[in-house]
């Protein structure tokens, strides 16, 4: 694309029209070019691949296998397990989130005198590090130091001491409480952007012709932040699908597969075993299973663009 | 002022504020204690929660016996090249996109859309097989590309955004007065989106100053950033928490300061494109 721009004649009348019309290709090729080399290129490549069978250590014995990887993923009990977890996870988190955001909007949204600083304060989990927040989570659940326990033990809640990331049964909720914990100020400000373009006036004639505060609620803010609500909601459900930089530092997919999603299932066969071919199988498929919460955001989102 | 309403205000208000705020830094707070308790008394009594027992004895051993400084030195140095090149190549594209209508604008943007959702884990392992077939695995160029895989797109759909703000009719009136189009590009409209452009690569040098799964995969041995590096903290024998939350700490002191310097402008460009819908 960056031949489509020649060193053009600084006039005129007859060249202008050409010039213009290749100006934006121009201006976009760079963009363009970097992301067709780091990102389709790429993808192209992972799509070829899982039709291999390549491990990375032997590159001899690679072979191509067809449908075969996918075949073997349909027969992997791992893979159901993945995909299940996946869906309790994408499930859980992203509406705890909503609600938590939610709350913690509302409350924002009020009147009193450090609203500015409580507004800066609730978005500190957003801005740390993935890394810093499973090892500081993963430091708060511990059995025998962690604070949680301590705190639980003291308010008479549990008996005894509690293994939250050792335990198969508790370790997939204590993660996605890490992550409803590390995503819920991103709905908060999202919706409190929302609820400060409702106008006034509606709430005042609500209040004059005697609703109450949830009818208000109800009718009001509700429809009003509900645009809002879509697309930070279908914005987070990719992201929490994708996300699994937390889960792998918390608990490495473990005890056993019990904290396993699909993209760290992949991730996890492609970087233990080097299993290139396997791994990239299970993250084409989960990315077409993504599609169509994607396909959605998308036509949501370019309706906006055509305005 | 009345009393009985601001009695009412602090207990319907503040203090459910106070809780939401202690839950949302809580566990960074008491990160910051664990890391400020020498580690035998961590062993021995727990979490010092009164100054008298604090100490930088963490801190002190994490700048003297680990090579952290130099983890923050590569990380800032891909942070940095991932703000430069996420923004170089994308403000002439967002200027492409908000000024032109041109066949293929649509597919453009779709384009930048979709690589946004992609999932992280089907570019790594292709990347990871790419980079060292071109020999730039565990290099800063490496990570800068791997990170601008985010950072490209994200910069794009800003600035068309910030840039869409910006009247044409400024960039037309300097083109009437003889201006070329890159004259105006850059008299006009890049110093009036400069604000834009300014909280656009801060977002993206926090995302990049962040990142773990990139740099664990595509880099991690000559090229460690801090993200990588807090997790090799972790001691041989038994976890040491001390210096592991030291390290926490200073590893996300500066995106969380930068974040909370432009916290206000940035969450107003992140929320506007979905505040409109």
């Amino acid at each position: 694309m960056s031949t489509l721009a020649p060193p053009v004649p600084h006039d005129l009348a007859q060249v202008r029209p050409l010039r213009s019309r290749l100006m934006p290709y121009a201006l976009l090729a760079p963009a363009v070019l970097v992301t067709l080399f780091i990102v389709f290129f790429p993808m192209l490549q992972a799509l070829v691949t899982s039709f291999y069978d390549l491990v990375l250590w032997k590159p001899n014995a690679t072979r191509f296998v067809g449908f075969g990887n996918y075949i073997k993923l349909l027969r992997d009990p791992v893979f159901w397990t993945s995909l299940g977890h996946t869906a309790i996870w994408i499930g859980l988190t992203v509406p705890l989130q909503m609600g938590l955001g939610l709350i913690a909007a509302l409350l924002l949204n009020r009147e009193f005198p450090w609203r500015g600083l409580a507004r800066a304060l609730v978005i500190i989990p957003w801005a740390l590090p993935s890394v810093v927040i499973a090892l500081m989570w993963r430091w708060i659940y511990d059995p025998t130091t962690g604070v949680l326990n301590d705190i639980l033990l003291y308010l008479s809640i549990i008996h005894t001491t509690v293994p939250w990331l050792a335990d198969p049964q508790l370790a997939l909720y204590a993660v996605i409480a890490t992550l409803t914990w590390q995503g819920f100020p991103f709905f908060a400000v999202m919706i409190l952007a929302g609820l400060q373009g409702i106008p006034q006036s509606q709430y005042e004639a609500a209040s004059i012709d005697g609703a109450s505060t949830w009818r208000q609620f109800v009718h009001i803010t509700l429809p009003g932040i509900a645009p809002v609500l879509a697309t930070a909601g279908l914005l987070r459900i990719i992201w929490v699908a994708n996300s699994m930089d937390v889960i792998f530092v918390m608990t490495g997919g473990g005890p056993g597969y019990a904290t396993h999603t699909l993209p760290l299932y992949a991730f996890i066969r492609a970087r233990q075993n080097l299993d290139f071919g396997y791994g990239t199988a299970i993250a084409v498929t989960f990315t077409i299973l993504l599609a169509a919460i994607v396909a959605v955001y998308i036509v949501r989102t370019l309706r906006e663009v055509e305005r | 002022m009345n009393k009985p309403s601001t009695m009412r205000r602090i207990l319907t208000t503040d203090i459910p504020v106070v809780l939401i705020i202690l839950l949302a830094i809580g566990p960074f707070a008491w990160m910051i204690l664990t890391s400020l308790t020498p580690t035998a008394q961590l062993s021995a009594t727990g979490v010092s929660l009164s100054p008298a027992g604090w100490s930088m004895d963490n801190y002190v051993r994490l700048l003297k016996q680990t090579s952290f400084l130099a983890n923050m030195l590569h990380s800032l140095i891909i942070a940095a090249g991932t703000v430069i090149l996420g923004l170089v190549v994308s403000v002439t594209a967002a200027y492409a996109l908000s000024r032109f209508r041109f066949p293929g604008r649509k597919v453009v943007m779709l384009q930048f859309l979709l690589v946004n959702m992609f999932p992280i884990v089907l570019l790594i392992l292709p990347l990871f097989v790419l980079f060292r077939k071109i020999g730039i695995l565990d290099t800063h160029i490496g990570l800068i590309l791997a990170n601008s895989t985010v950072a490209i797109p994200f910069a794009v759909w800003m600035l068309t955004s910030y840039v869409g703000a910006i009247p044409r009719s400024l960039d037309e009136a300097a083109m009437i007065d003889g201006c070329s189009r890159l004259q105006a590009l850059q008299r006009i409209v890049l110093p009036l989106a400069m604000p834009g452009i300014i909280s656009t690569g801060i977002y993206i040098f926090i995302t990049a100053w962040n990142e773990y799964l990139y740099a664990l995969t595509l880099g991690g041995r000559n090229v460690r950033p801090v993200t990588v590096a807090i997790q090799t903290l972790i001691g041989e024998y038994q976890i040491e928490w001390g210096l592991l939350a030291a390290g926490g700490v200073v590893g996300a002191l500066p995106a969380t300061l930068l974040f909370l310097l432009v916290q206000r402008r940035l969450i107003g460009g992140l929320t506007q494109g979905a505040v409109k819908g």
